[in-house]
């Protein structure tokens, strides 16, 4: 049941990541990127690490998504047209990706340990013993991520502006 | 090809390679902008599930952590780069990255 589970959503995730990089109409890839990030989130429930498939589908899909229609609708981009590069580079540009993801699964191979496999049955990634880890070991990195959100809110705001001395 | 799926932590290998590869893809593929931002993110989610694996793998929570701090950057990340697109689009009018190859237009 659970090797059935994982190979259906692994199969969703590959098709709609496939469906964004091809898709014309970039509004349409937007909503295959929230296909993609529903289905890693069920892949994180499926590892029993609940609070980050939450946090998942609250930040990347509700937020992170959302944001990227607003700036597709306010700026009208799914109208322009896009001209597509030659053939021959989509051609080199698979064959590249090929061999990434073969150097990179023959690299990660050896680094699982292979004695057995308790992948189901922690606990480790529910939101008490998460938050425990992360209140007393990750504490500095936590605060100083307010402040990267500080920053990052400050420089939105400061870079939208239109410049009113041009007028 | 037997050997392949029987540790189940093989699977989310493929699995994050594979996403990992189609980011990349898309960011070589494509000449919009939106699309290459998106390809990023898949790219930073791929990384995420391969990270969540291992960390449940070697029972260790540190791995989870990171992802939380991973999801932190790739928030701040996108709300900058967004609003530098939008600059971009105000002065240049469009959002090919083959209006950009200059530094300076």
């Amino acid at each position: 049941m659970d090797k059935f589970l994982f190979l259906f959503l692994a199969v969703v995730a590959i098709a709609s990541a496939l469906a964004v990089i091809f898709t014309k109409n970039p509004m349409y890839s937007v909503l295959y990127l929230i296909v993609t990030f529903f289905s890693i989130a069920g892949h994180f429930v499926l590892l029993n690490a609940h609070f980050l498939a939450i946090v998942n589908i609250i930040v990347y899909a509700g937020a992170i998504m959302v944001l990227f229609l607003f700036v597709i609708m306010l700026l009208n981009l799914n109208k322009s047209p896009e001209q597509h590069k030659p053939f021959y580079i989509q051609l080199v540009a698979c064959i590249a990706g090929g061999l990434l993801l073969v150097t990179l699964v023959g690299a990660i191979r050896g680094t699982a340990i292979q004695h057995g496999d308790p992948l189901i049955g922690s606990d480790i990634g529910s939101v008490e013993k998460l938050g425990q880890v992360l209140f007393t070991n990750f504490l500095l990195p936590f605060e100083i991520s307010s402040v990267l959100f500080l920053s990052a809110m400050i420089g939105a705001v400061m870079l939208g502006k239109k410049n009113l001395k041009d007028n | 090809m037997q050997d392949l799926f029987t540790n189940s932590l093989n699977g989310y290998i493929f699995l994050s390679s594979i996403l990992f590869t189609i980011g990349i893809l898309g960011i070589l593929i494509r000449k919009n902008i939106i699309i290459i931002f998106m390809s990023i993110e898949m790219m930073l989610n791929a990384v995420n599930l391969l990270l969540t694996a291992f960390s449940v793998h070697h029972n260790n929570p540190d791995g989870q952590v990171f992802v939380f701090f991973i999801m932190a950057v790739a928030a701040a990340e996108v709300t900058i780069g967004l609003t530098i697109l939008m600059m971009i689009y105000r002065n240049t009018g469009s959002v090919s990255i083959d209006d950009l190859k200059k530094l300076k237009w």
